[in-house]
Parts: C-alpha cells; structure tokens; sequence
C-alpha cells in the first residue's frame, strides 16, 4: 500500500505536470530547430511568437464568449486556437516578406539574421503589449479536472490523491495530434522530403529543383501553427503573460539545442529532458521516502537536490554540460 | 580634421537633443538622461570591444552588469559583525573547500591520462564535494538570514568607499568571463549567443536567490555615494553663496526680502539635485574618456590589427602563428570586465542595488541595440548608439504620446481606441527600438558611424 501512495505521489507531483510542461516546451523546440535547421538562423522572437498567437487566441476565446459559443466542458480556446493560427501566419508571413527575405537573398550571415531576429522580437512583444496589456490573463473555461484528488482517494482507498487537470490532458492529446501529424509531413510527403532536402544540403535541393520559396513558406507556416499552439496550451495550463513568455524562449533553446539543433525529433525529446529535470531536481522527496522507507530511516531535512528558485538553472547548466561533451546534441543535430 | 566631421556633428547633435531636454522639461532631467547615457556608453565599449573587434557575440550582458553591482555592495555595505559571528567562519571554510576542490581536479587532470576512472574519480570529488557543502553552508545560511532579517540578513560588505568597487566589479566580471570563455568560446557565433544569454541568467538566479550573500529580491539600500548628499548641500554655507551668485539676476528682481529668502531657498533645493548629478556626471564623463582612450589605442595598435585579422579571418591568421582560442578569451574577458565597471557604476549612481530589476531585455538586448545602431567596430559609434538608443528609451513615451495625439486628432478624448493607445504608451519604446534596429540593419548595415580601418 505504502509503495503504491509513494508511486501515486510521484506521479501526481512529478510525472503528470512534467509531462504537460515538457509538451508545451517540445512544441515551441521543435519550431525553433526547424527555423534553425532550414532557414540557419537562431530565432530569438520565439516566445514573443508565441505570445503573439496566444493573444489572438485569447482574443478570439472572448468573442465567442461574448457570443455564447463555447464547447461544455471543453475550453473554448480550443475553437479559437485555428483563428489564432491563421493570423500568426499571416503574421510570419508578412515579416518574411518585409525583413526576412532581404537577408536571406544577400545571404548575409546567420549572425546577422539572428540580429534582425532580436529587431522583430521587440516589434513583436511591443505589439502584443500594445493590444493587450502586460498583465497576467487568464482563459480558461469549461471543467477544470478530469480526476479530482479527493475523488481519486474515495476511489481507491489510498491516502494520496491524484489530480489531473482537463489542461493536462488537453495538452498531451493535442501535442500527440500535431506532432504525429508533423513528422508524418516531414516523413512521408513529397514537400515534406524537399524541406528535409533543403535543409540537409542547400545546394543538392536547388539543383534537383526544389522551389526554396515554398520551402520557406512551408516552414514560417509550420513554426506559426506550432507557436501558436503551444502557447495556447501553455496559456491554458498557467496563465498567460508576455513576460513570461518571452521568458520561456529560453528553456525552449536549451530544449532545441540538446536535443540536437536543426532536429526536430530531437527537439521534441530535448522538451521533455529539459522538463523532467527541472521538475525531477528541484522536487523535495522527503514525503517519497516517508513512504517508502521503515520509520527508523525516515529522513528529517526535505531531500531536495535544488530549491524551486533554481528550476530555471537546471535546464541551463544541463545545456551547458551538452554543450561542453556533446555540441552536437544528445541526438545528432542538423540532419533533419 | 575634414574626415571627423561626421563624429563632430554626430555628437553636437546628441548634447544638443540632451541640452534640449533641459530647456523643455528640466535639468535635473537632462543630467539624469546624461549620466545613464554615460553608463550605457561604458556597457557599449564594453561589447563593442567583442562583437566589433573580435567578433565574438555575447549575450551575457546582463549578468556581468549584475556581477558589478553585487561588487559595489560586497565592497560599500557595511560589514553585518553578528552575521560574521553567526557563519562568516562556515561560509570561509565552503570557499575554502570549493577552492581544493578545483585544485584537486587540475592537478588530477594533468597527472593522470584521460580515461574512464579518471572521470568517474572527478565525479566522485565533485558529488562528495557538493554533499560537503551543503552540509557544511545550510545551517550557516540559516543563522546568517535570521540576523536581523528586516534590515541586514546578509554578510554585508567591507564597509570600503564604493569607487573601489568599480575596480572590483571588473575582476568580478573578468573571472566570470574566464570561466564562461573556457567553457563556450570554442562554439559557433549562435551557439554562443545562447549559451552565454543562458549562462546569465544563471548569474542572476544566483544573486536573486542566495540572500546571505547579496540580500536576493530584498535588495540592498542606502549604498555611500561618493558624492555629496542633497541635503548637505542645502546646508552649506558656500553652496548657497554660489547659487545666490549664480542667480544674482533674477533674485535682485524680487524686492520683498521675505520672498526673497523663499525663492532662494527654492532655487537652492532645485539646484542641489543639479550639482549631485554633475558631480556624477563628472565621475563617469572621466570613466568614459579613459576607456575611450584607452580601447582607441588598442583598436590602432598592432593588436587591434591582429585583432581585426582573426575577426575577418581566423583560419588565416591562426596561420601566421596568432593563437586564436588565447586572444579571443581574452578580449572576452576584457570586454566583460567593462562592462563590470559599468554595472558598477550603475548601483552607485542609484545607490541601492535590486537584483530583481535586472532583465536580458534591458541589460542584454537594448545594450545590443545600442552597439548595431551606433556602429560596432567603431568605439565612437558605439558610444553614440549608447546616447542615442538611450536618450530614445528614455523619451519614447513623450515622443509616442505626441504622435498618438498627433493622429487621433479627429477623435474624442474618451473613444476606448485612444484612450486604450495613451494607456499602452510605454511600450512604443520596444516598438521604437525594434523598427530602429530593423531599419539601420536594412539600410546601414555599419551603424550610424561605421567602423574606418586606417590604411598604413
């Protein structure tokens, strides 16, 4: 009995939100290692992208509520997210037209495009600061658990309870839609080949005939539906606020890059790696090993590796460790 | 003199926008936008010496800034005696054992050839190590954040003037860079942004948090300026002397002697503000100069050549026998160690130290904004880019609420739509400070000023 509460609360603490968290932060990764992999540029607008596509969604989420549309116990962003998409790409679109473009015809180097990159990232977060508001917003409607922990106690009898939020598993479900969906594309169709071409080797593709245009335009396409929804997401599961988006920009890098950058089935696994170990070290197993342990052994101090203000630090230093032994990723980076 | 004259007018117009400012709205305005522009200026020499002499990109800024204000409070604080009581003698004994333990590992390093008990005995000293410390540091961390927590809660400082710190900040700043050099320099230029961006943020978690060190989000006031006091001025016999002297004209026009007294009391209050920011001014004018000249003579000397050589060419000049990995950690250091002094000098002119405040937006990305749009490689652009991208930080809500009125003329004063913009206008600064950058890097790649290489 003792081992399955110990198992429970592990579970409910650790697993559940890891996972979620590591969801979101997969699909912004993926997205950053796609621009990196085909367009060659770090994007440092990510989670202002990000933040972007969640504005609009939270602004179409209050039209429909004004209008009384929602979807019972589902959220209603999850009708506004494919609105919130659409402007994104419009977004993408234009700023690769108006500043993007220019650099890449001259083929300036990829530091100059990472510059400009910092240029649309104040642009960006000005505007979204601009129509909404720097403050903390939240969206979330409909039924917020799925599994009550009281319930879950009355259920099975056990003394820790497991609660699992709707957003959770909203999260998970969408993210296992959109990836499969994506590495499909990129696996299977003929476009989705000529982009892994193209960023494979620039000069091959141009010769065997792939259209770069298109294959830029596919992927601003792809890094928008992603942003956008892995904002949502994350709204949806905390709140949403421009700072801290822009702020998450930076465990999404740490997720690209040790998932090996230009990779984006590496990235997806870097999401997760980056979540569990901010989770897993920064978690106090003193209440793990009450459980576990006879009461002779029973730990005093609260077993924690790191306190939770250094959550941040963690996925950075494990950044630093694969960068220093493995620059290229714990899953070889740059072959798409 | 002909070919200088683009840095003359350049600059003419800055002081003159400056001096602008302190007709319009007010000097104390003007000098406090001058004194932040000087300090900007120190932080644009700083990664102007990197990005425009070398090449390297480093987004770090920020923790290096927050490294020199720890100095200025690990130097200017007064000591906290019972927090030394309590457990200066533990904390002694952790430094004591971090620095065997590093000790430790070179010389296993260099004894031993690489292999897998070699790692896995370096691992072993570093777990055991860490155990050590943290046994040894929780319970004096404890007793040391339970001195007094209202008012002190920290070790304090050496009680030493704070212009000592500006020295200090650097070496803080410099022994940061060494360690961050040795580990990500052999990156490529991306790779590099990030890791140091992330590296820095590293930094400041370390300061916000670690309260017996640096008081964490609790900040530090009331650091010693090392200039006089407003409120000393008000007292002294000599500065009201001057300001009657200096005034003498508009005060002989009030014949009522009682209100007389008053307007002079006034204009004394108004001008001890205005004195204490020039005397500030002076200090970091004097700061920005030796560097300044400083940096020119590296920049002309045969090391700036070689510097510029590896900056265009490694591979070349890692040919003619430069040692590239060598110079180029050490012009890392050295810019960061600028921009120590500069994060310095930004506490003491504050006087008081938020590790809270310090954001990548503002310590690491405008700082960047200011070397690209002045103009890297050239050590006047930069600092013109730190004047220039300032003084637009500081006056883009004035600029953007003119041209919100300017444009919702026809409306009224309650349509939502203005009154949601007029509520929205600090954040015109980031949109000011984007398209600024998007358009110099589309139509002067250079910078304001670009970088000229003398031909000999």
């Amino acid at each position: 009995m003792d081992f399955l509460n110990a198992i429970i609360l592990l579970l409910n603490y650790l697993f559940v939100p890891a996972l979620a968290y590591g969801s979101q932060l997969a699909l912004g990764a993926i997205f950053v290692s796609l621009i990196y992999g085909i367009l060659r540029f770090a994007y440092f607008t990510a989670g202002d992208l990000m933040s972007f596509g969640t504005m609009f969604t939270i602004l179409f989420t209050w039209y429909f509520q004004s209008l009384g549309i929602s979807l019972g116990f589902l959220p209603t962003a999850l009708i506004a997210i494919p609105f919130g998409i659409l402007i994104t790409i419009f977004y993408v679109l234009l700023k690769d037209k108006l500043v993007f473009s220019y650099y890449r015809i001259k083929k300036s180097p990829p530091v100059m495009l990472a510059m400009v990159s910092i240029g649309t990232m104040f642009v960006t977060q000005a505007i979204v600061r601009i129509i909404i508001g720097p403050f903390d917003r939240r969206f979330f409607d409909g039924e917020k658990f799925i599994i009550k922990a009281n319930e879950f106690k009355e259920m099975t009898g056990l003394n820790e309870g497991l609660a699992i939020k709707s957003t959770q598993v909203i999260t998970l479900f969408v993210t296992v839609i959109v990836v499969s969906i994506l590495f499909w594309f990129l696996n299977k169709t003929k476009t989705g080949k000529s982009m892994r071409a193209y960023s494979d080797n620039e000069d091959l593709a141009l010769l065997s005939g792939i259209d770069p245009k298109k294959v830029v335009m596919i992927t601003w396409v792809i890094a928008a539906i992603l942003a956008t929804v892995g904002g949502a997401l994350y709204g949806l599961d905390k709140s949403f606020k421009p700072f801290t988006y822009f702020n998450n920009m930076l465990p999404i890098f740490a997720a690209a890059i040790v998932g090996g950058i230009g990779n984006p089935f590496g990235a997806f696994l870097g999401g997760y790696v980056i979540a569990f170990s901010e989770i897993l070290l920064t978690y106090a197993y003193k209440k793990f090993f009450v459980y576990l342990l006879p009461e002779s052994l029973e730990p005093d101090s609260l077993l924690q590796l790191l306190s939770t203000d250094y959550k941040f630090a963690v996925s950075f230093s494990i950044l630093v460790i694969v960068l220093l032994f493995r620059p290229s990723g714990i899953f070889k980076g740059k072959v798409l | 003199m002909r070919k200088n004259l683009d840095i003359i007018a350049a600059y003419s117009i800055m002081l003159g926008l400056i001096i602008l400012v302190g007709f319009l709205q007010s000097w104390s305005m003007a000098l406090s936008i001058l004194c932040l522009c000087l300090i900007s200026a120190v932080m644009t020499i700083g990664a102007n010496i990197q990005w425009g002499y070398a090449g390297l990109i480093n987004f770090g800024i920020m923790g290096y800034t927050a490294l020199g204000g720890l100095a200025a409070v690990l130097v200017s604080a007064p000591p906290v005696e019972e927090a030394w009581m309590a457990g200066g003698f533990n904390m002694l004994l952790c430094a004591f054992i971090i620095f065997s333990m590093i000790f430790i590992i070179r010389i296993i390093t260099k004894k031993f050839s690489k292999s897998k008990n070699r790692t896995y005995i370096i691992a072993g000293i570093i777990i055991a190590g860490l155990i050590l410390l943290r046994l040894i540091s929780a319970p004096a961390i404890e007793s040391i954040e339970a001195v007094n927590p209202a008012t002190t809660g920290f070790l304090g400082g050496m009680g030493l003037p704070i212009l000592f710190s500006w020295i200090v900040g650097a070496f803080f700043a410099g022994g940061l860079a060494y360690v961050i050099g040795k580990i990500a320099l052999g990156l490529r230029a991306d790779y590099l942004a990030i890791a140091t961006l992330l590296i820095s943020e590293i930094v400041i978690a370390v300061i916000k948090h670690e309260d017996w060190l640096s008081r964490g989000v609790k900040n530090v006031i009331g650091l010693k300026r090392p200039v006089p006091y407003e409120i000393d001025l008000q007292g002294k016999e000599w500065f009201i002397n001057l300001v009657q002297k200096l005034n003498q004209g508009s005060l002989n026009l009030i014949t009522n002697s009682l209100e007389k007294q008053q307007a002079l009391k006034q204009l004394v209050i108004e001008s001890s503000t205005v004195f204490v920011k020039l005397c500030f001014a002076g200090l970091f004018t004097a700061v920005v100069i030796i560097l300044l000249i400083i940096t020119q003579k590296a920049l002309y000397s045969p090391w700036g050549r070689m510097m510029r050589a590896i900056r265009d060419n490694d591979e070349a000049a890692n040919a003619m026998g430069k040692n590239v990995v060598k110079q180029h950690l050490l012009i890392f250091v050295l810019g960061s160690a600028i921009v120590g002094i500069a994060g310095a000098m930004l506490v003491t002119y504050d006087g008081l130290f938020t590790p809270g405040s310090y954001r990548p937006m503002r310590y690491t990305f405008l700082i960047w904004v200011m070397v690209i749009v002045g103009g890297s490689g050239n050590n006047f652009g930069a600092i013109l880019g730190g004047f220039a991208v300032w003084f637009l930080w500081i006056e883009a809500a004035p600029i953007a609420l003119f041209l919100i009125n300017f444009f919702t003329i026809g409306l009224e004063e309650t349509n939502a739509l203005k009154v949601h913009l007029i509520d929205s206008i600090p954040y015109f600064r980031f949109l000011m400070m984007g398209i600024g950058l998007l358009l110099i890097m589309r139509y002067r790649p250079k910078g304001i000023l670009p970088e000229k290489i003398k031909r000999v």
